[in-house]
């Protein structure tokens, strides 16, 4: 964390969201060129979701502890904090990924447009449709490049008029068209990590979600990719509501618009480490003022 | 001289003592053991192969394939209703088993409960099944078939039968082992999307574990291509001399004949069970052989 001061100190110079990548911005990763020059209202105004009271169990073990946090429509909310503190736990909540472990049990709300997506009789094939997710490693289909991105809409049966104009479209969203547009009945697997992850971005917003959960989707690029999807990150946030969680601190105060810290607290009696929420609020506050004690060791690399 | 060379010097004295602890006493008997054990091996089944091949090898000619066995022209006689015996039984207990072998193994490992006690039994008797004595699955097939109502069990669907109970375990266990290699991020990329568990299993999960289902198939089979014990019990034939002609045909099989040919007395009958073994075996390393061709040509890394 050697860059915690770069990290600290607002924004001398910062690149909007909608600029493509260029060479110069490659050159200059610690550039930090987060939403903070948007002007935001301190609490998100209108959440798109909102998790109330969430707690999650795997069989008896408590992992994430009463959290309250509402994520805001078109913006960038970051999730942070050490290993085990719940953080992917609460992303997996938020499109009902957590149903597929039989042993995790959900309580509290988890509102989707003020709806409970927990509730009784809600689909969660439904949700995911709605909600989209990209993972930490590439995960490609072994398919061609355009089937990866066409096997969304087919499953769920999307209205399509030309899959091919969708396709295009989609590709072009997450920046990656013009790599591969002369290439699309190649296998995915024959594109580098960082145009992987990209068509999974790709094929994310194909089946057109609100909202795109991003677990760690940089952890497992070089810096080059990294600067890349971060920049697409930022174009997406014009027409989806973003939320990554990500180990990277700098890429949080890159690219987020708010940013929420977690932690994980060892129970007394029986030593197992609970999540919990601690702190939560724009970026620009958080890395630059942030108001709890543990928020501030953490970014400073005094503890994690 | 520095202190330096000195120590050097010493450490050479001391490493450089012209022998090698690996060159013991006891590290060259252990070693023999291991050569002896291996060479065992190799020769006793080296000279097994050898003396059936001398044995057969006057017959080796085109109508030890095409011609029936006869005990009339033993000189003349020919495999051919084995061989298709075989083949048919193959056929049908690839039919029987492979469905029944993926649609279980998907089951146990995508949609059961694994925590669940009644999943738990089912998988440790899996284990169990595997290694049941075949001749047991001859007696399960005939009571299947006596169920079902048919009067004669000698023909392709009761050998097809047992054999299928015999490699549907094999076939379970190497099926769960492809699925279960498939990554986890697979199957989430495709539900992240929205699309079912079965959408999932079907489209993306089975696909992909393809080859190892069928390098796992292809085993079971060779294996049921050389079992002789649970075909005695469902009565097939030990010679007919007519070509299978469907599922409720008499037939005979390879180990059949083998079988019946190496306990008579005259020398030309002796000589044809050789000859017949071989062709035996170069059916089983053939499909062996393209159990392995399937595997390194399909084989995924992820």
């Amino acid at each position: 964390m050697k860059e915690t001061s770069d990290m600290a100190t607002p924004p001398a110079t910062a690149t909007t969201g909608a600029t493509p990548v260029t060479n110069a911005h490659l050159g200059s990763l610690a550039d930090v060129s987060s939403g903070a020059e948007r002007h935001l209202p301190v609490v998100p105004e209108s959440p798109v979701m909102e998790a109330r009271d969430l707690n999650v169990f795997y069989g008896g073990f408590h992992a994430v502890h009463d959290v309250n946090l509402p994520y805001g429509r078109n913006e960038i909310t970051a999730m942070i904090g050490p290993s085990g503190c719940g953080k992917s736990t609460v992303l997996r909540c938020l499109n009902r990924m957590n149903d597929l472990v039989t042993s995790a049990r959900v309580e509290g709300q988890v509102l989707y447009h003020d709806q409970d997506i927990y509730a009784k009789g809600v689909d969660p094939i439904a949700v995911r449709t709605h909600i989209g997710m990209v993972f930490q490693k590439p995960n490609p289909f072994p398919k061609s490049i355009y089937d990866n991105i066409a096997y969304g809409p087919r499953v769920t049966g999307m209205k399509v008029d030309t899959m091919d104009d969708l396709v295009e479209e989609a590709l072009r969203g997450a920046a990656l068209w013009d790599e591969v547009k002369d290439k699309l009945k190649q296998s995915a697997y024959g594109l580098s990590g960082g145009q992987q992850q990209r068509l999974c971005i790709a094929r994310t917003i194909a089946t057109k979600p609100d909202v795109i959960l991003m677990d760690e989707p940089c952890s497992a690029l070089d810096p080059i990719a990294t600067a890349r999807v971060e920049d697409l990150m930022m174009t997406l946030r014009d027409d989806y509501t973003i939320i990554v969680v990500t180990h990277n601190m700098q890429q949080a105060a890159r690219v987020s618009d708010r940013t929420a810290f977690f932690t994980a607290r060892p129970d007394e009696t029986t030593g197992n480490r609970t999540g919990l929420l601690v702190e939560f609020d724009l970026t620009t506050k958080i890395f630059s003022n942030p108001s709890d004690k543990r928020t501030e060791d953490y970014i400073s690399g005094r503890f994690g | 001289m520095s202190i330096a060379a000195t120590t050097a010097r010493e450490v050479t004295e001391r490493l450089a003592t012209g022998r090698s602890k690996d060159r013991g006493v006891g590290s060259m008997v252990f070693l023999g053991l291991l050569w002896f054990s291996l060479f065992f091996g190799v020769v006793v089944l080296l000279a097994l192969i050898v003396s059936t091949v001398i044995k057969g090898a006057p017959r080796f000619d085109g109508e030890l394939l095409t011609n029936y066995t006869s005990v009339v022209r033993p000189e003349t006689a020919g495999f051919r209703a084995g061989i298709l015996g075989s083949l048919w039984l193959m056929l049908f207990t690839a039919l029987l088993a492979v469905p029944l072998g993926i649609a279980a193994a998907l089951y146990l490992q995508e949609f059961a409960d694994s925590d669940r006690p009644w999943n738990r039994f089912v998988e440790v008797n899996l284990q169990n099944l595997a290694a049941v004595p075949s001749i047991v699955y001859g007696l399960l097939a005939v009571a299947v078939m006596a169920l079902l109502g048919f009067d004669r069990t000698g023909i392709v669907l009761g050998g097809a039968l047992a054999l299928a109970l015999l490699i549907l375990p094999v076939i379970i266990i190497t099926t769960r082992e492809a699925v279960r290699a498939v990554p986890r991020e697979m199957r989430d990329g495709s539900l992240a999307l929205g699309a079912t568990v079965w959408q999932t299993t079907w489209k993306q999960t089975l696909p992909s574990a393809i080859p190892g289902i069928a390098t796992g198939t292809i085993l079971g089979l060779s294996r049921a291509i050389g079992e002789a014990a649970p075909l005695v019990v469902v009565g097939l034939a030990s010679s007919v001399t007519f070509d299978p002609a469907g599922m409720l045909s008499q037939i005979t099989a390879l180990p059949m004949q083998i079988y019946s040919l190496t306990s008579q007395s005259r020398e030309e009958l002796r000589q044809a069970a050789s000859a017949a073994i071989i062709v035996l075996l170069v059916m089983v390393l053939g499909l062996n052989a393209l159990a392995i061709f399937i595997r390194n040509k399909f084989q995924r890394s992820w």
